[in-house]
């Protein structure tokens, strides 16, 4: 029988996290949270979350870092502001939810096949070609690499946007793609360094 | 005629097309001139902050740098854009560190990045500079009878409201209400549409646009109009989806570019009503 501890000491918790949460822009009030739970409240989406954000909140500032970085409740921040506005302390919790997803992306632990940070990562790669995004060939992409039944269960919707004239099948582009690359390009070296 | 530069973002050229041409089209109607921002690039929606923040920053800033080299407002419709380059330019005031790293990095690319542009919402631009006066003046076919939910969604008055109010907005309200349609009240104005978990998370996704929806139906409005892209596309192509795992809904969905079109005495065929999905057919037969 595999033991599981169930509670954990501070000694467990990865301080080094918790100061570079803080550390971050959008970070920089986490530790005035009074645990209120209005964010928690005003979320459309904390009934789906494994961690509610008030939770969420508080497990990042005690370093806590496996279970906030492997949780579902960052991917499911729809970015809709609702917490941020509500909250008393002016917590940037949409920004802290942000940060948390770059760690989690940076560090790979996500499920796999898990179809928002596949999304984030072909988007930043369809903008470093072409400048924008198409979305048609976005979608497509996404559903191609991550679940294939759910690609063929949104042909009525593909259909549907085709009738109207709503479907781009040609990818966009920008006159100027070699600026855009010396830019981001710029910032790659910056990190580097 | 007041001249703007238009961002018009990666959506209005996509599924959201019939965004853009209503939204010109009654520009025009109200003597406000958009001249497309040259060679603008995606704002990097919300996917983008998930990867990089630098890079998410200089992305915006490029579309700021170049909508600097003349004086001239940025008007973005679209939710989002309106959000990145709003959020852009506080980040780039708030946090010097990241404006240098953002600043230096467009100079690479040839760009110069002051913060001096102002990014302004059509509604914004619509209410305050046209004003209701001169804009009820205009109108020539009154849409008496049309039910309407506005809805704002969240990243427009969401965290950096500055035209509206962020739990209550009414700018559009007011627009609908000089167009002659009657706004009926409901409590979900400014509530999540799920994003785009409508395509990652379906079963988290498509349960917050149904319940927009269905609110609309039960308050006994006709059509929703809204302001966002991305919003539109939920509501109104889902809606099959929605038969299969709840119940049966129509709920045509405009943008409130379109209806002010109508009752400005513009043609559907100028304003895109055809592209909806659902059709509006009925509701706007009265």
């Amino acid at each position: 029988m595999a033991l599981e501890q169930k509670i954990k000491y501070e000694g467990d918790c990865d301080q080094a996290f918790a100061k570079w949460v803080v550390s971050q822009t959008g970070g920089e009030n986490l530790r005035h949270c009074i645990q209120c739970g209005v964010c928690s409240a005003t979320c459309p989406l904390s009934l789906y979350m494994d961690y509610t954000p008030r939770r969420l909140i508080n497990l990042a500032r005690e370093g806590f870092k496996k279970e906030v970085l492997s949780s579902l409740t960052i991917w499911l921040c729809s970015s809709c502001y609702s917490c941020r506005v509500e909250c008393p302390k002016k917590i940037q919790i949409t920004d802290i939810m942000y940060l948390l997803k770059r760690r989690a992306i940076e560090e790979g632990v996500y499920p796999r096949r898990f179809p928002i940070p596949v999304l984030a990562r072909e988007f930043g790669r369809m903008i470093f070609m072409f400048g924008r995004v198409n979305e048609t060939l976005l979608v497509m992409d996404l559903f191609l690499r991550t679940n294939w039944f759910r690609f063929l269960s949104m042909t009525g919707l593909g259909m549907n946007l085709m009738r109207t004239g709503r479907m781009s099948l040609l990818p966009d582009h920008i006159k100027k793609r070699g600026e855009l690359r010396k830019v981001l390009s710029a910032l790659d070296s910056e990190e580097k360094a | 005629m007041k001249k703007h530069l238009y961002f018009p973002g990666c959506s209005l050229k996509g599924s959201g097309r019939a965004y853009e041409e209503s939204f010109l089209a009654v520009s025009r109607a109200l003597g406000l001139e958009m001249r497309e921002l040259e060679d603008w690039n995606c704002c990097g929606a919300t996917a983008y902050m998930s990867v990089d923040e630098t890079k998410s920053y200089a992305l915006a800033g490029r579309n700021l740098a170049i909508a600097e080299r003349e004086d001239l407002d940025v008007v973005a419709p679209c939710s989002a854009c309106y959000l990145v380059l709003n959020k852009t330019q506080h980040a780039l005031q708030d946090h010097p560190e990241l404006r240098a790293k953002v600043v230096k990095a467009l100079k690479a690319g040839g760009l110069d990045y002051k913060g001096t542009v102002k990014v302004r919402h059509p509604l914004d631009v619509m209410i305050n500079d046209v004003g209701l006066d001169k804009i009820s003046k205009l109108i020539k076919n009154p849409l008496k009878g049309l039910k309407l939910a506005s809805y704002y969604g969240c990243q427009i008055v969401r965290p950096y409201a500055t035209f509206d109010d962020q739990h209550d907005p009414v700018t559009m309200d007011k627009l609908m209400i000089a167009a002659g349609a009657e706004c009926v009240p409901w409590p979900l104005k400014t509530r999540c549409c799920g994003g785009s978990l409508t395509g990652t998370v379906p079963d988290a996704g498509l349960r917050l646009a149904y319940i927009l929806i269905k609110e609309a139906q039960k308050r006994g409005a006709g059509a929703i109009v809204t302001l966002c892209p991305l919003c539109q596309f939920n509501l109104d192509g889902y809606q099959d989806q929605m038969a299969g795992k709840y119940e049966k809904v129509k709920m045509p969905v405009l943008y409130f570019t379109q209806v002010l079109g109508l009752a400005l005495g513009l043609s559907e065929s100028e304003l895109g009503i055809k592209r909806g999905i659902i059709s509006a057919k009925a509701a706007l037969a009265r």
